[in-house]
């Protein structure tokens, strides 16, 4: 791939700012609705919760039952780094498989990888506390029995950079793989990194991932802890509101997406088939609070801006946003009240809509679930609606696509994601190149 | 392009500002004492049998004046954020607001600090034989602190310097062990010299003195045990001993320091770093070298910063890569501080440019001869990262011409 290192090549398609234009060639999804784009988009589109009480393990107790779980995957033995690492692994095959690009095991260039952070889990920490054989123990007694080899499969488990290495051997990227977090904001993080190593000419293509399979007691539990999480839990499908005036915080849920990503000289070299555009990427940290945006709103503000300065555009050119949409109380009224400042009179013009109503909030994969639930829009000209709308926020004076999908004229969707630690990130996707 | 590197050339990196606060003292000057006198800080008592670099105590209230922000911390990020602002404050930009709000961070980091009681708790009650469906769930809901999962979360390291020390650009966070901390000096230098980005902050921390993640290790048998030695003698008896350590540099580019009148420690001239199989003996050792060969050339008087762990394989693959090399004088990071996790190679880079800075590669401290004294200044350095499991990573540290 020495050709990359040319240096600056005039006669490649470059975008307003001089820099090569990145192009997405494959895409992979898996939400609780189900595996692949085919069936993720007719699911989304007809307006069907995959939110479902959990059965995966005891509720009892639990202020929360309900999630948006992948369980028709399997996994053995059971982790949720384990199914995290399942689900990417798939749809990264089917990503590859629809950009036909490199060879078996053989992806040329690097991958990025949103993923959760990793610890271990209940049932291996269980399974320690059965092997000391006795009733009264100290945790000194846990290590003490954790050596000798019998568990070391544990120990490649729950090291952080174990599905990303797992994934990079298996599809044969380049390089040292990146595993991220960014929180809720990871998914966009991965894909920025995939752009940004290609508007430098590192790289012909990148390889992004995101992918989150949590939910378990102790991920459910934390997020209670901080009511973060919404209570509604009968019927578990009407429990994520985006935009309404009863919502009362987000749904945990599981997911993956996969992403290639390619300049557009590459991919139009080879004769790949443009699936859409990362016209622009913006990030901006606010140093507010761990948990809550600052109150004027102003990383979320800047963060908007950023993205579109990003690919050149102005708001007017913006005829959808994806929205971060969780169903918390503070993150929607904050996410109009922000989108209203960049946005103007625009604001209330734009069609909006949150896939959370539908997936749930897939964590560390939002963003990437969402950037391709994004350019399915643009590619069938039509709004995935936000179901539950049935008691509309009066403060909330986004145009959202309620209930049932809606066609439009879809050019320009950004796809925005707002995470704990001041995390924001915003991309914006188009059909072509500008 | 079989492995990513950081594009070098674009535009000149530099090392304006290091934060260090270790197992051998807070701030450059007690660390550089205490490399210089071959003094090693570890307890062998206090994890017994494991032993472990502790943290030398610092006072975080003169890097985290609130207490509250302290309270919503564990250490891990107490440590992390205290080195995080000796780094702004080295790089003098402590509370330069115009900097701060544009100032690119990349994290390296861990994560999952956890509270041993409850987990203790919850099995020896298993143990007794509670066993209700919904017995977890109760006692997690009852026990666990809610603002655990903050000091928990891998990119709230990051969250935490951000609000503590008011930065406002943007905020990455790389996880995956030793490696990650090669990768977030790679992209930042990357993003840098490319333009991308003006003023990077980076780094890790990592709290050694965690029973929790020995147990993690203690999977694989990777604990050092009984006694202490030098990881290059630790053949017979492998492992690494867990150091406490926060480690932060400030990269600027070269037109940015020179406009605000800031004085480089060194260059950070290129980042390399790969993923070996690791499947056959020589996988690691041929992919160290590979990257060798990739960094620039380098004709200057050189050393290298290992951050080899004491764990074998790795540890032999990486000593074999050494022999290749015999001529350039090692210091070895595992030895001094323990094994630091994602901070090792921030922690290698930091020590680089300071050798640099100071016109002297620190003196060896190793009874198998694989560290040889140095004569002279060193003017080039190479900081080799090479993870207990996977990922391998390398940066060239230079003088400033």
């Amino acid at each position: 791939m020495l050709q990359l290192y040319r240096g600056i090549d005039m006669t490649a398609p470059r975008d307003k700012l001089g820099r090569p234009v990145v192009v997405v060639t494959g895409m992979g999804i898996m939400t609780s609705l189900g595996a692949g784009k085919a069936d993720n988009w007719a699911k989304l589109v007809a307006g069907e919760s995959g939110i479902r009480t959990i059965t995966r393990f005891p509720v009892d107790g639990l202020k929360t039952t309900m999630a948006g779980t992948v369980d028709f995957v399997s996994v053995d033995p059971f982790s949720s780094t384990g199914l995290s690492e399942r689900m990417a692994e798939l749809v990264t095959l089917e990503a590859l498989e629809q950009a036909g690009i490199g060879a078996k095991a053989d992806f040329p260039g690097p991958l990025f990888l949103a993923v959760a952070p990793v610890e271990v889990e209940w049932p291996q920490r269980r399974e320690l506390g059965r092997a000391v054989g006795s009733q009264d123990f100290t945790y000194d007694d846990l290590l003490r029995i954790s050596g000798g080899g019998k568990y070391s499969a544990y120990h490649h488990r729950f090291m952080f950079g174990s599905v990303a290495a797992h994934l990079a051997e298996t599809f044969g990227t380049k390089g040292s793989p990146i595993s991220l977090s960014t929180a809720c904001a990871s998914g966009a993080t991965s894909i920025q990194l995939g752009v940004e190593a290609i508007r430098r000419g590192e790289t012909d293509a990148a390889l992004c991932v995101a992918t989150d399979g949590t939910v378990n007691p102790e991920a459910l539990v934390r997020f209670s802890l901080l009511s973060a999480l919404s209570t509604q839990n009968d019927p578990p499908q009407a429990a994520s509101r985006p935009f309404s005036k009863n919502r009362d915080g987000f749904v945990m849920a599981e997911g993956a997406g996969a992403l290639v990503l390619e300049s557009y000289e590459a991919a139009t070299a080879r004769g790949a088939k443009i699936l859409g555009v990362i016209a622009g990427c913006g990030e901006l940290t606010d140093s507010f609070h761990r948990t809550r945006s600052s109150p004027d709103g102003k990383p979320i503000i800047g963060c908007m801006n950023k993205t579109l300065a990003d690919a050149g555009m102005t708001p007017d050119q913006i005829d959808h946003i994806n929205a971060h949409g969780t169903a918390t109380p503070e993150n929607d009224k904050m996410e109009f009240n922000t989108t209203s400042a960049v946005f103007g009179e625009f604001a209330q013009k734009i069609p909006v809509t949150s896939n959370k109503s539908m997936v749930g909030h897939t964590i560390s994969a939002a963003g990437a679930v969402e950037a391709i639930f994004s350019l399915l829009t643009l590619e069938h000209q039509r709004i995935p609606p936000t179901i539950n709308y049935d008691n509309p926020d009066p403060t909330i004076l986004f145009d959202v696509v309620g209930n049932k999908a809606r066609d439009a004229r879809v050019t320009a969707v950004m796809s925005n994601s707002f995470g704990f630690g001041g995390q924001n990130a915003s991309l914006i996707l188009t059909r072509e190149p500008a | 392009m079989t492995d990513a590197a950081s594009k070098p050339g674009q535009t000149e990196v530099w090392i304006t500002g290091i934060g260090l606060a270790t197992s051998l003292g807070e701030g450059l000057d007690a660390n550089w004492a205490a490399l210089q006198e071959k003094r090693i800080n570890v307890d062998e008592k206090g994890f017994a049998p494991y032993i472990v670099h502790p943290l030398m105590p610092v006072t975080f209230d003169s890097q985290i004046p609130k207490k509250g922000d302290q309270r919503q911390m564990e250490a891990w990020q107490r440590i992390g954020t205290y080195a995080a602002g000796l780094a702004l404050d080295s790089a003098g930009i402590k509370g330069n607001k115009d900097i701060l709000s544009k100032i690119d961070m990349v994290v390296a980091a861990g994560g999952g600090e956890r509270d041993l009681n409850v987990d203790t708790g919850v099995l020896t009650a298993e143990a007794k034989g509670a066993n209700a469906p919904g017995f977890l769930n109760e006692r997690l809901m009852s026990d666990l602190r809610p603002t655990l999962f903050l000091a928990q979360l891998s990119n709230l390291l990051a969250g935490n310097i951000a609000i503590v020390h008011g930065l406002g650009g943007t905020s990455r966070t790389f996880m995956g062990e030793e490696v990650a901390g090669a990768d977030a000096a790679r992209i930042a230098l990357s993003r840098i010299a490319s333009g991308e980005s003006d003023i990077a902050l980076i780094g890790g921390s990592h709290n050694g003195e965690r029973k929790d993640l020995m147990v993690l290790y203690e999977f694989g048998d990777f604990n050092l045990k009984d006694e202490f030695a030098p990881v290059w003698a630790r053949k017979d008896h492998a492992g690494f001993a867990l150091g406490s350590a926060g480690a932060f540099l400030v990269l600027e580019s070269k037109a940015h320091a020179q406009a605000r009148g800031a004085k480089p420690f060194a260059k950070l001239s290129s980042v390399v770093a790969d993923l070996a199989r690791r499947k056959q003996p020589g996988d690691m050792a041929a992919t160290l070298e590979k990257l060798w060969t990739k960094l620039p050339k380098r004709e200057g008087k050189g050393a290298i910063i290992s951050g080899a762990t004491g764990a074998e394989p790795a540890t032999s693959e990486e000593r074999g890569f050494l022999k290749g090399h015999a001529d350039v004088p090692v210091r070895s990071t595992g030895t001094m501080f323990g094994h630091t996790m994602e901070t090792q190679f921030p922690l290698g880079i930091a020590l680089a440019a300071l050798s640099i800075s100071r016109g002297a590669l620190f003196p060896p401290n190793d009874s198998t001869g694989t560290e040889i004294e140095m004569q002279g200044a060193p003017t080039q350095i190479v900081v080799v990262g090479a993870g207990h499991w996977r990922g391998e990573g390398m940066a060239l540290v230079e003088a400033v011409s």
